[in-house]
């Protein structure tokens, strides 16, 4: 398993997807299978092979995005919320500890993200990418929340609290409702942040059935460099979805960029 | 109990606070049935299980790595002190990669950025085509950074793309832009200004929209001029956005890659390569852990260094805020 995934570091990814073409296959006369590309018309692979690949690739990098923010949110909440309004001894320890990563550039830690993806038997998976990703994001989004949550006014808390709500419950039921602006905020950095990436899933994926879109289209330019046509068309449709997003939340970002980073 | 009603009667509304209890046992029960040390031993654990795994620690590991010859598979065992590091230090591409790093920041920092803030400040007074303009210019920030790459790289393209088509309308003979090593550089920072502008500019107009309008309303009626206005009042106040805005195409800029892998992959003669793409190409590509981790942990210096010491320069004030 892992010497197979070495080779496909040493071997470029331009070994072009079997995966996908062994559905072809069966219904090719012997001459024209896979074996004996010179027997093939080029233009009836890619139509078949590659446009359905892409859509693939589109779809594998909606799970991942999905997952993603799901996970971001969750953990990044939880984390914030405890942060703003429990005190505890240590608690600025942690805080501090929990922001180290806004300085930290991925690349110092991609060869090692990638041997413990590895070691946790990951490589080619989905959670290869999304488990890294969303602690990537951490900090940034609990710098974000941590500051939203300690601004809601104290006094629903001291309500709360008074008619005997537990700290688990407020959270439910006063600060998630409450957050919905800073929650979208991060969603959608979380989102498009993942929906990008390159670096990440460049490292940790390798079959390319899995491939997420950016891997896509780069093999698939690599491969095809002078029909830019086909390039161009398939790079719009990927962009659609995050411009729709930026547009419709572009004042929150910004406005969660410039209060968040100001303060921290 | 006549004496707790009549001070709870007496008691201002607001100042009706939980009574306080002395003894750490009570305060243990107390913390129980508000839920706060479960909240504390559920709520955290699973962020610092996931940061410490998949930011901390393999940061560690990458000084640690960075001491061996080690190719990632079974334990690393060829120790050989900083000879990673000599190897990157003496390797004229890492040199010219850092190069590329440090005109990335100053074009963003002397062009990109001024440029911004004066579009901003053009438009940020019109609501409205401020609004359009915020969303043209955005688009390409939201772009992927490989889509932004390879549209780009078409367009450079002398056989196929604009560039190229132009220059046979004049009957110019088409320039390779991106395969001539001095022009590629340039076609990769003109790249990055068009990408990034937008983003900076966002800011700018959050930033100047959040300007008192009384403060500016008060210096005309006083006869102030439009650009003592903007010079005196407006810039000033807007200080902490450009800060900001600079501390982001730092971080930004330091962490260039996939538009460079998208747009040249680092060539021509590998002159185009970002530290970060550098590492890819040269540690990750070829399975050198141990040397790509020494470049990581270069990368990593640098990017502390530089921004403790832009945090020290510019942004005092605002930690004391």
């Amino acid at each position: 398993m892992v010497v197979s995934n070495f080779g496909g570091w040493v071997v470029p990814r331009s070994v072009v997807g079997n995966h996908h073409r062994r559905f072809q296959d069966e219904r090719r006369p012997a001459h024209q299978r896979a074996g004996f590309p010179s027997a093939m018309d080029p233009r009836q692979l890619y139509i078949n092979h590659h446009d359905s690949s892409l859509l693939a690739d589109a779809w594998n990098s909606t799970v991942i995005a999905t997952f993603t923010v799901v996970l971001t949110l969750l953990v990044s909440s939880l984390a914030a919320y405890t942060l703003a309004h429990i005190r505890f001894a240590g608690r600025k320890w942690i805080a501090n500890y929990l922001t180290l990563g806004l300085t930290f550039p991925f690349a110092t830690a991609v060869l090692p993200v990638f041997i413990r993806v590895r070691d946790l038997g990951l490589l080619d998976t989905y959670w290869g990418v999304i488990l890294p990703q969303v602690a990537f994001n951490l900090s940034f989004s609990i710098v974000l929340l941590r500051s939203f949550f300690a601004e809601l006014p104290r006094e629903l808390f001291e309500a709360a609290i008074m008619d005997g709500c537990s700290y688990p419950r407020i959270f439910l039921r006063i600060t998630l409702p409450l957050s919905r602006p800073i929650l979208a905020t991060v969603a959608v950095l979380a989102l498009v942040g993942s929906w990008n990436n390159y670096l990440l899933p460049l490292v940790t994926i390798n079959d390319d059935s899995v491939y997420p879109w950016p891997l896509g289209i780069m093999q698939f330019q690599g491969q095809y460099s002078t029909d830019w046509g086909k390039v161009l068309a398939f790079v719009s449709l990927t962009m659609v979805p995050a411009i729709t997003l930026y547009l419709l939340a572009q004042k929150q970002i910004i406005a969660g960029l410039t209060s968040g980073a100001v303060k921290g | 109990m006549p004496q707790s009603s009549q001070t709870a009667v007496n008691e201002p509304p607001g100042q009706k606070a939980p009574p306080r209890r002395s003894s750490v046992a009570s305060g243990l029960r107390a913390s129980f049935r508000s839920g706060s040390l479960t909240t504390l031993l559920l709520f955290l654990p699973p962020a610092l299980v996931f940061f410490t795994l998949f930011v901390i620690l393999p940061v560690g590991e990458s000084g640690f790595f960075s001491f061996f010859n080690w190719n990632g598979y079974g334990h690393p065992h060829k120790w050989i002190d900083f000879g990673n590091y000599l190897r990157v230090l003496n390797d004229p591409i890492f040199r010219l990669s850092l190069t590329n790093n440090l005109l990335v920041i100053l074009v963003s920092a002397f062009i990109q950025v001024p440029l911004a803030l004066w579009v901003a400040l053009l438009i940020a007074d019109q609501r409205r085509s401020s609004m359009i303009f915020r969303a043209i210019f955005f688009v390409p920030y939201i772009l992927a950074d490989i889509v932004a790459g390879l549209i780009w790289r078409y367009l450079f393209d002398g056989d196929y793309g604009i560039v190229g088509t132009v220059f046979r309308w004049f009957g110019l003979e088409a320039p390779y832009v991106l395969a001539q090593t001095g022009w590629a550089t340039a076609a990769l920072l003109l790249v990055v200004v068009w990408k990034y502008f937008g983003f900076h500019m966002a800011l700018f107009i959050a930033g100047r929209q959040n300007v008192p309008l009384d403060v500016i309303e008060s210096a005309r009626i006083d006869g102030a001029s439009r650009w003592n206005i903007t010079r005196f009042i407006v810039l000033p106040l807007m200080r902490p956005v450009v800060v900001l805005s600079v501390f982001f195409s730092l971080l930004g800029s330091l962490q260039l890659f996939d538009l460079i892998i998208a747009l040249t992959d680092g060539g021509p003669l590998n002159s185009t390569h970002s530290a970060v793409s550098y590492l890819y190409t040269f540690g990750i590509k070829r399975m050198q852990v141990g040397f790509g981790s020494a470049v990581g942990v270069l990368l990593f210096i640098i990017c502390v260094l530089v921004m403790l010491f832009y945090k020290r320069l510019f942004m005092r004030e605002a930690e004391s805020r």
